[in-house]
């Protein structure tokens, strides 16, 4: 499809220019002007219009298609949360204003909703405080490890590394990696970490674990308890990343269970929308032991009722963000809590554990399971059976595109073989879920017939097969 | 139960098929020892009574207030067709494009996005968006250091002190060695900056306009950075970009910048949007999302996330970043902005945007004992020294319906008289003119 460049017109005039009263070029002067208009299109507003409307259109998305896309908790988006983070109440504010002698008074609102999303998501993990400021799941993760550096560092402790399960995020050893410390990989057993090859690596230089629980294979970690006495006993500290929270909403509190410190995805658990790959947001929660080190600035309720900005903690990992965080994603949070309440929140997780069971049980007899027994909110499946008939995960993947299903998340993790990762969300309905078997069961007969076929897909998508080598090696990153 | 499709019957079914007797064996790997002890949450409420306590909420915000505050982040008009683009949920509930196929809408306006921004800025090459303008200069700082393999930062002391914060937060585990440049006045330090550099340095870190909104030329100390094998990095103003000297003349390897200012809304300090760009020979440091351009099974032209050996989920601890989810919905909105705009419109806002603030200039400083900081050129922002606290004077404009502007003696030692103001195009002459007065007032005591 033509770019939104191929639609310039030379001379082409649009409505959003804005008069001026003088020759104001005259301003700045002409060594520090740009010398030549930047070369970007020129196009009528219905041109823009209808260029971003058609490639929309090229799009799969949740109000469109069913999204199991493992680990992202591709859940339905309600309306009226958008509508809520709409209202100029809230969008024409300034993020310094509250900073202003006198006008924290006109903030008052948006500051509750901090405040109260930061109460709300205490009880819903068992944590003692949060910070909202990180805006997405990563960020979190950065935060957390921060958070634990800090602690460390506070007490004089002389801390390394950090234990992440090879079962963790892909984003976990990263993460450690720029908080400054070592990677300890553990090899996971039967799916779940095994407190004896934590045993193996665990000494006086273990700062923590990151753990994702239920983790990426969708099992619970049973030996939670065993692996927490371990890490706390060398005084380490448990970090939770809660990609996989929609699971045990209700069910088991993070901060009870012995984690330290928890990061959660706004844009997962609690419906705020995904936006093609963010904005999201990743509050991290902590315990009192942590609580000193949350970044600053932090919301106050004073015993006038008034909200404010307080800044003065010594002991504060200091900005890691200019402001609050993405304020537009946790109102959306907020009104989805609000909204779904305690019962609302306990039927998320047992629907979500429901579905995945179910289509677990349903595709068993035609997709190897390597894990096959009671999971959480997702499950892996494996296309080795397949592969030896030369259809791989990826081609599964693409002929469920042409199904009209978003595919599973492929080759994550990386521990399972051609590996498809299969969360169905609790949004969606039976006969959806229903529809989706058939259709991928369908894919799988047709693996022993005519596996060539299913290696030609997607054939109804705008695009066939894109090159990914080609893309790489050409380097065509912009026009 | 809202959002919750499945009947009694049907859990009644699946839970049969799975093998089990009741909802709560779902739970069977949770160890009772582990399960939640409270759920301590309210009931669940309606649409309409979540949706009005909101409202309620928002209207404990004033946004009726004649703002004069900037700081880096501008209430700039914003076109509605932006807004209504990025409401197609085709956009909107998607995620991060994985399944090129079914997701060439996105790949192909963030492929767009990363034209528009290389050539608003005048670099070769665009990411798909990192967090904000803080984290991009992070980032960025981050590139210099692998790139260069030294410890050594230099920053010009009007970088956004809020950014600065930012850097020696992220920095704080990480041995490297972060030189704050100081300045005085807002005036230019290009002497010192140019002095501090040597063979240790990773990078050079400067903002255009500056903190107090100050324009200057670095094409010399990026001259001088390329001798010294540095690398150069620039924060910009990126509507102010379309009629500035660009890093790309300067000579910058690596320009970043805060997106907010292209059609988003200030929403109390986000989702805003972080621009990366950088010259070619930077590109495989660079973080985060890239998509480029290829061709499918029959030779069409698409588009896929490509350069993915970068990143997280393939390197692990050894990526260029972290950086999972970013802000795409955002990138797109500043896209859909620029197009709606065009060049021209992007130049005339900017214009009328310095117009103003220099009309703005000239009626304050007619008030006795308020002066400009500096003499040197600015934009669309200036800095006034003025006879009283600058602190102290916006708490009693503000009582008045308008905020003046931003308290330099908030981040900088010395300034508690000095005062930071921006107009947008929102601003009117009038605006001015009735602030003037105030001010006057107030300056002389009534």
């Amino acid at each position: 499809m033509k770019t939104i460049f191929d639609h310039s017109v030379p001379g082409r005039v649009s409505p959003h220019q804005q008069k001026t009263e003088t020759d104001s070029d005259g301003y700045i002067p002409k060594e520090l002007g740009r010398s030549t208009t930047p070369d970007l299109p020129r196009v009528g507003e219905l041109d823009v219009v209808r260029h971003f409307t058609r490639l929309s259109r090229l799009n799969f998305g949740v109000d469109s298609n069913f999204y199991p896309l493992g680990s992202c908790t591709m859940k339905y988006n309600p309306k009226f949360m958008e509508q809520a983070a709409a209202l100029h109440g809230f969008t024409d504010l300034h993020p310094l204003l509250p900073q202003l002698k006198g006008a924290g008074l006109y903030t008052q609102g948006a500051l509750q909703v901090i405040y109260e999303l930061e109460d709300l998501l205490c009880r819903i993990t068992g944590m003692d405080a949060y910070t909202l400021q990180p805006m997405a799941g990563a960020h979190g993760e950065l935060t957390g490890a921060m958070l634990m550096a800090a602690y460390h560092k506070n007490k004089g402790n002389d801390k390394t590394a950090l234990i992440v399960p090879d079962s963790a995020h892909g984003t976990n050893p990263s993460s450690a990696a720029i908080a400054g410390y070592d990677v300890l990989t553990v090899k996971s057993r039967d799916g779940i970490i095994d407190p004896a090859a934590i045993r193996e690596v665990l000494d006086r230089r273990v700062a923590g674990i990151m753990m994702t629980c239920p983790n990426t294979l969708g099992l619970f970690e049973t030996h939670l308890s065993e692996i927490v006495d371990l890490i706390h006993s060398v005084d380490g500290l448990l970090y939770y990343d809660g990609a996989n929270l929609n699971a045990i909403l209700g069910r088991m509190l993070p901060g009870e269970a012995g984690f330290d410190v928890v990061h959660l995805n706004l844009h997962k658990t609690f419906g705020t929308p995904h936006g093609s790959g963010g904005p999201g947001s990743g509050p991290v929660g902590v315990n009192k032991k942590l609580e000193p080190f949350l970044p600053v600035s932090r919301v106050v309720r004073l015993e006038d009722g008034q909200f404010f900005l307080k800044y003065d903690y010594p002991d504060s990992i200091g900005y890691i963000a200019p402001f609050y965080g993405n304020f537009g994603v946790m109102l959306k949070a907020y009104a989805y809590i609000l909204r779904l309440g305690r019962e609302g929140l306990l039927r998320v997780s047992e629907n979500a554990v429901l579905s995945a069971n179910y289509l677990r049980k349903r595709l068993e007899d035609h997709l190897h399971i390597p894990y096959n027994r009671m999971c959480m909110h997702e499950f892996v499946a494996s296309a080795v059976r397949q592969a030896r008939k030369g259809v791989r995960a990826v081609d599964i993947a693409k002929a469920l595109l042409d199904k009209g299903h978003y595919a599973p998340t492929v080759y994550f993790p990386l521990i399972v073989k051609e590996c498809l990762m299969i969360e169905p969300t609790e949004t969606e309905s039976k006969e959806t879920l229903d529809t989706f078997i058939d259709d991928l069961v369908d894919i799988l007969v047709r693996v022993e017939s005519d596996p060539e076929e299913i290696r030609r897909s997607p054939r109804s998508t705008p695009v066939s097969r894109l090159d990914e080598v080609l893309a790489a090696r050409s380097m065509q990153l912009c026009t | 139960m809202p959002y919750i499709p499945h009947t009694p019957d049907q859990q009644r079914q699946m839970l049969e098929v799975i093998g089990l007797g009741a909802m709560d064996e779902l739970f069977q790997d949770v160890p009772g020892s582990l399960r939640a002890t409270s759920f301590d949450l309210p009931p669940g409420k309606s649409e309409m009574e979540v949706f009005s306590f909101i409202r309620q909420l928002s209207w404990r915000n004033s946004t009726g207030l004649k703002s004069f505050l900037g700081a880096g982040f501008y209430d700039h008009y914003i076109p509605a067709a932006a807004p209504a683009i990025v409401s197609r949920s085709e956009f909107y509930t998607a995620y991060t494009p994985y399944q090129a196929e079914a997701s060439q809408g996105s790949l192909q306006a963030l492929f767009e996005y990363q034209s528009a921004m290389c050539r608003l800025l005048d670099m070769e090459y665009s990411n798909a968006s990192v967090y904000d303008g803080g984290t991009a200069i992070y980032e960025a700082m981050m590139m210099a250091v692998r790139h260069t393999r030294r410890r050594k930062i230099i920053i010009s002391g009007d970088l956004s002190p809020i950014y600065q914060h930012m850097l020696k937060c992220y920095t704080k585990n990480l041995r490297l060695e972060l030189i704050i440049i100081d300045q005085s006045s807002g005036l230019p330090v290009m002497d010192s900056l140019t002095s501090a550099l040597d063979h240790d340095c990773a990078a050079l870190i400067v903002q255009n306009p500056n903190f107090f909104g100050n324009i200057y030329d670095y094409a010399p100390i990026f001259a001088r950075c390329r001798d010294l094998s540095i690398v150069s990095i620039i924060s910009v103003y990126p509507l102010l970009q379309s009629i500035l000297k660009t890093p790309g003349q300067m000579g910058a390897d690596i320009a970043v910048a805060e997106g907010q200012c292209l059609g988003l809304p200030l929403n109390f300090g986000g989702p805003y949007l972080g621009i990366m760009t950088c010259a070619g020979h930077l590109i495989r440091q660079m973080p985060g999302r890239i998509v480029g351009k290829t061709r499918d099974s029959e030779g069409k032209e698409g588009y896929v996330l490509t350069l993915q050996a970068r990143e997280q989920h393939i390197r692990r601890e050894k990526a260029t970043s972290n950086i999972c989810s970013n802000q795409s919905l955002c990138a797109l909105q500043a896209l859909a902005y620029v197009c709606l705009a065009g060049p021209e419109g992007l130049q005339s806002t900017a214009r009328k945007c310095v117009e103003l603030a220099h009309y703005a200039a000239e009626k304050l400083t007619a008030v006795e004992g308020v002066a400009l900081l500096n003499h040197a050129p600015f934009g669309n922002e200036f800095a006034l020294s003025l006879p009283m606290n600058a602190y102290e004077l916006i708490g009693e404009l503000v009582q008045k319906g308008f905020v003046p502007g931003f308290p330099l003696g908030r981040y900088y030692q010395g300034m508690d008289n000095c005062l930071l103001m921006a107009c947008t195009e929102k601003i009117t002459r009038q605006d001015i003119g009735v602030l003037a007065e105030l001010i006057r007032g107030m300056v002389r005591g009534d």
